[in-house]
This record gives structure tokens, C-alpha cells and sequence, in this order.
């Protein structure tokens, strides 16, 4: 007994304690070496998953320039962003929508003060299957019509949206209710925030999105523009009539507010109690000089000349 | 009796008529279809991830230029947090399980109480124990919930359940004579345990904890609820730093626009699956290599 006892235990301590060992060992080193630097110097963001690669970008460039400075950053939703950015829990929020007056009215009772800063520009473009040959301009009152929460179990074919268009069945893709994309969508086009049909696929992928609509002739979704330009060769883009005729979707219509309603600005909003801090203010400064680097690296709209001076005055209001 | 088993088997194995014959291709199809599901998400996940084999997989943090991205937070992250969450869940669950079965007189109502809660603990879905840490964390005043402790201890009652489960199981695999042959001898009851029983069981116990703790490897959904970070580029460093683990990281990856993100996504996720099956592959070596047979 006492033999096969060491035996076993030759093999299973170091079998169980393998993974403890391999952890301890590297995150003790690590720790030792940066611990100091990390309590202090970590900046936190979070919120809206489609401004994430912004701030991403922005964290590894500032990095780059500033090696003791770590950025995280996670994907809360802009809703579940500004929750924890009032509770104090991050240094900056991204956001694909402004904040709502409750939002802000949270922060302010838990003495929460911050900055709003547009970093880009985004066209939230319309998609719709490569053998779609019918559609090729949709107005917003036909967009209104096919998503509007009326239309839920009504709307069903591509001819009830305009007479000439086929009978082919309508099938939707859409941003799911938590998410910035999806506010703003329906504010554009249906006038209220939060106000759609429920009866279509909602989805926080764009990706499922992307191979839903590949996959069938009458389906149609809507997503940022950088997943438009990934998918060019399997998509095709709709020209969106806000009243003043077609307009593509592009980097430049979108900079010149003339893909209307649908072009958007994103937001980060930085905390003024963090901005004390010199590495936050610094990444916010950093952030708004070098936007067409950060913009272009994650495949964003960059600001327009006008936007860049508001954005700098709002930095500039951080100090 | 065995032998009266056997040869009736044999005998209807003998029988080979038209609704045997159909019944075994049945079975031989399901298997098939399993296996070649198994085949085709292997292959196809292999060759997504093809050209990102590299140490840059390896060594290199998360990056918004896929061709620069490389899953080091996230390794190291689920190593870290993985390892805490033995370590919490495993002499726990040891000490439970050893309770339950060696102690614990079964015929008290509150013993059974909690021995059909164990049970059904098991079964619950995986993202309300991400719900009941953001609460024992709140409770706790904790500002960070996306903190490796915070992980570790949804991973850890997460598996729990499972410890205990598997460990009992071990302990109850020890014929009663060894216990009975250790108190005739003049041992006391913890000393039958902790120099008898406990040893007999281990490899019993090392398989099931291994399955556990790779299970938790393998978890996404109760960190993503405590807002498990995508975008890091430090190692985790402590108890309360920030983190990220592999399946976080490929759900996000997997998620992003570009294309290129997926190649890194599959090449982590083939990754996570070698990690994965060298330690289901550990705990069958002890088990085929240790399990005593009484």
C-alpha cells in the first residue's frame, strides 16, 4: 500500500498542481515587475461593443508611446457601460448613442461628472442579399415601413414595401435590444428609441447578420460600415433616401452628415474624477490628436475638420 | 451467475434476424453521425485557423490589426484563472464529498437535504453562478467585478458540484473491508480516512477533478456576465487585476469584422482543444493507470 500511495501521488500532485504551478510562476514574475505601475496606471473602459475596436486601437498606439500604461477594454453594451461607468467602475465609457437623460441623471446622483467626446464617425448601412436586384434605394418611410412595430406579423414580402418590387418574403436581421446600434437605428427610422417590430433576427454578432443575410434572396439587415467594407463581395449596400435623394453609404458621405439619418457619431465619455489622473487625460488628449490613425486602424469614418475643433475643446474642458 | 449473463447474450448475438441487423445499423449510424460531426468541426476549425500556428499565437497580446493579434492575455488569463479556481474548488469539494460519504449519517433529514442539492446543483445552467458571484461580489463591496477572483470563484462553484459528485463516487468505489480492516486494526475513524480511504480513491478523485477543472477552462458564459475583458495587453498580474481567458477571447474574435479575426479565433480555439484533451488524456493515463481493481 505505502508504495503504490507514492506512486500515485508522484503522478497526480504534480498532474493536478500542473496548471497552478504554470500560472503562479509567470503571473509572480510578471507581478513583481509591473505591480507598482499597475494599480495606478490601468485605464478602464467599457461599454458599447461597437466602439471597442476604437478604444482598442487608441490603447495600442498610446501603449506604444506610453509602456507603463495598460488599457482595457470590454464590451458591456452602452447601456451596461454607463451602468458601471457611474458606479465609479471605469474611467471612460463607449458609447454608440449619447447618453440618455436617466443614464446621465444616474451618474450625477452618485457624484459622477464627465465629458462628452465624439472620436469617429459610422454609417449604419443597409444590406441586403447579391441576387436583390430590386432594391437598390430604399427611402426611410419604406425602411419605417418594413421595421416599424406595426409591421410585426403584417409586413411579410418585398411587395408591400413598394408596388413593383416581387414577392419575394422578407427577412430581417437586426442589432439586439441591448445594444447602441439598435437605439439609434430605430430612433433614425422609426422615430422613437427602442420602437421595432420584434419579429425578425436580432443578433449582438454582425456576423450573424452577415451570414444570414448572405444566405437567403429577401433578406436585409443593417450593421456598422466596417462590416460592409469586410463583406463587400458578399453583400450588397442599399442607398438610403432621407429626402434628398439616394446617398451610398461611404467614409465620405458619412464625414459629411449627408448619409442622412443613418450616419452617427460615436462617443467616449470621460469621468472628470479619473481625468485627475494624468495618464486618463492623457489617453483622452492623445486619443483626439491622432483620431484618422486610430479611426483609419479600426476601420471607422474619421471626424470632419469641425469635429476634431469640438472634440479638442471638449478635451480641452477635462483639464 | 455471470456465466448464465454471458451465455444468453451470446445467444441472442447469434440470432442474427432482419430487426437485429436493423437495430446495430441504427447504432452504428448514430455513432457515425456523431463522429462525423466531431470530424467536420475539427477539420474545418484546423484549417480556419491554418497560417496562425505561430509564437506569435503565443506571445503576442490582442491587437486591432488581426495580422499583430496573438492570444497571450487570454492563455496566460485562463491558466491564472483556472489554477485559482482549483485550488478553491478542489480541497473543498474533497472535504465535502469525504463528509457526505464518511461521515454524514444518511438517515438525518438535513443530509439528505443537501446530498439531492448537490445533485441538482449540477444541472443548474452555467450563467447563474456568473449571477450569484456579481452578487456575493457586490455583497462584498467589490468595485471591479472583471477580476480574476471574481472568475475563479464563478468557475469554482461552478465545478464544485462536480467535485463532490466524482469524488463520492471514488470514495464509494473503496470496498467496505478496507475501512473495516483499518478500524479492526485500531485506527480511528480520521485515520482510516486520511491513511486508508482518501489513498485508495485518489486516482478516482484526480480523474473526476480533472474533468471538472477542464470544464472550467472551457466556460465562457458566467465571465462574460461578470464583464470579463476583450481587450487587454498585460498579463494578469493578481487576485484583483483585470483579465480575459481563451473562450472570451475567440467569442470576440470570432464576432469582429474582419475576416483575419476568425483565422486567429480558430487557431486559439484548436489551442483551448489541446489543452483540453491533454488533460482529459492525464486523466484517463491515471485512471487506466492507478484504478485499482478490488
Amino acid at each position: 500500500m505505502p508504495r503504490f500511495n507514492v506512486k500515485v501521488a508522484a503522478v497526480v500532485i504534480p498532474a493536478a498542481l500542473l496548471l497552478a504551478a504554470c500560472g503562479g510562476t509567470n503571473t509572480d514574475t510578471e507581478g513583481a515587475a509591473s505591480a507598482p505601475a499597475a494599480s495606478s496606471s490601468e485605464i478602464r473602459i467599457d461599454g458599447s461593443s461597437t466602439v471597442a475596436p476604437l478604444s482598442a486601437a487608441a490603447g495600442e498606439l498610446f501603449k506604444a508611446e506610453n509602456a507603463d500604461v495598460n488599457v482595457s477594454v470590454g464590451t458591456s453594451g452602452t447601456g451596461g457601460g454607463f451602468k458601471k461607468f457611474c458606479a465609479g467602475e471605469t474611467d471612460i465609457s463607449n458609447a454608440s448613442r449619447a447618453i440618455k437623460d436617466e443614464e446621465a441623471a444616474e451618474c450625477a446622483a452618485a457624484g459622477i461628472e464627465f465629458t462628452e467626446i465624439i472620436v469617429a464617425n459610422d454609417a449604419l448601412t443597409i444590406v441586403v442579399n447579391k441576387e436583390n436586384d430590386w432594391a437598390t434605394c430604399l427611402t426611410v418611410e419604406e425602411l419605417n415601413k418594413m421595421w416599424a412595430p406595426e409591421a410585426e406579423g403584417t409586413i411579410t414580402s418585398w411587395s408591400q414595401i413598394r408596388a413593383g418590387f416581387p414577392d419575394v418574403p422578407l427577412d430581417l436581421y437586426g442589432a439586439g435590444t441591448d445594444s447602441g446600434t439598435f437605439d439609434y437605428f430605430t430612433k433614425a427610422i422609426n422615430g422613437e428609441e427602442g420602437a421595432s417590430r420584434t419579429d425578425y433576427n436580432p443578433t449582438e454578432d454582425d456576423n450573424v447578420t452577415v451570414q444570414g443575410v448572405e444566405g437567403a434572396q429577401g433578406a436585409l439587415g443593417y450593421f456598422g460600415l466596417s462590416y460592409y467594407e469586410e463583406n463587400m463581395d458578399k453583400l450588397k449596400a442599399v442607398e438610403v433616401d432621407g429626402g434628398a435623394g439616394c446617398v451610398a453609404p461611404s467614409i465620405e458621405t458619412a464625414q459629411a452628415g449627408t448619409y442622412a439619418p443613418l450616419s452617427r457619431p460615436l462617443f467616449i465619455y470621460v469621468s472628470k474624477t479619473a481625468a485627475a489622473r494624468p495618464e486618463v487625460l492623457a489617453f483622452a488628449e492623445y486619443f483626439v490628436a491622432n483620431d484618422e490613425a486610430i479611426t483609419t486602424k479600426a476601420l471607422f469614418v474619421p471626424l470632419s475638420p469641425e469635429q476634431v475643433t469640438a472634440a479638442e475643446a471638449a478635451v480641452a474642458g477635462l483639464k | 451467475m455471470s456465466v448464465a449473463t454471458n451465455w444468453s447474450i451470446e445467444g441472442k448475438n447469434h440470432e442474427k434476424n432482419f430487426k437485429s441487423i436493423i437495430f446495430l445499423g441504427v447504432l452504428w449510424l448514430s455513432l457515425f453521425v456523431a463522429f462525423l460531426f466531431l470530424i467536420i468541426l475539427l477539420v474545418t476549425t484546423a484549417m480556419n485557423g491554418w497560417g496562425r500556428y505561430d509564437m506569435r499565437l503565443f506571445t503576442s497580446y490582442n491587437n486591432t490589426t488581426p495580422a499583430d493579434a496573438g492570444a497571450r492575455a487570454a492563455i496566460l488569463g485562463s491558466l491564472f484563472v483556472v489554477s485559482v479556481t482549483a485550488l478553491m474548488a478542489i480541497p473543498v469539494g474533497i472535504a465535502a464529498a469525504v463528509y457526505l460519504e464518511e461521515f454524514a449519517d444518511r438517515s438525518k433529514w438535513y443530509n439528505k437535504v443537501i446530498e439531492l442539492n448537490i445533485q441538482n446543483l449540477a444541472a443548474v445552467p452555467a450563467i447563474l453562478y456568473g449571477m450569484l458571484t456579481l452578487g456575493i461580489l457586490t455583497i462584498l463591496g467589490l468595485k471591479n467585478k472583471n477580476v480574476v477572483i471574481g472568475g475563479s470563484l464563478a468557475l469554482a462553484l461552478l465545478i464544485l458540484p462536480v467535485v463532490i459528485l466524482t469524488t463520492r463516487e471514488a470514495l464509494r468505489a473503496v470496498p467496505q473491508e478496507i475501512r473495516d480492516g483499518s478500524l479492526a486494526l485500531g485506527a480511528t475513524e480520521v485515520q482510516t480516512v486520511t491513511k486508508q480511504t482518501l489513498p485508495a480513491a485518489i486516482p478516482g478523485i484526480a480523474t473526476g477533478t480533472i474533468l471538472a477543472v477542464s470544464r472550467a477552462i472551457g466556460e465562457a458564459a458566467p465571465l462574460l456576465l461578470l464583464g470579463a475583458l476583450v481587450f487587454i495587453t498585460y498579463d494578469p498580474n493578481g487576485l484583483l487585476a483585470g483579465f480575459t481567458t481563451m473562450p472570451i477571447q475567440i467569442f470576440s474574435w470570432t464576432s469582429a469584422a474582419q475576416e483575419e479575426f476568425k483565422q486567429v479565433a480558430a487557431a486559439t480555439s484548436m489551442l483551448l482543444l489541446a489543452i483540453l484533451l491533454s488533460m482529459n488524456g492525464v486523466a484517463i493515463f491515471i485512471r487506466n493507470k492507478f484504478a485499482k481493481r478490488w
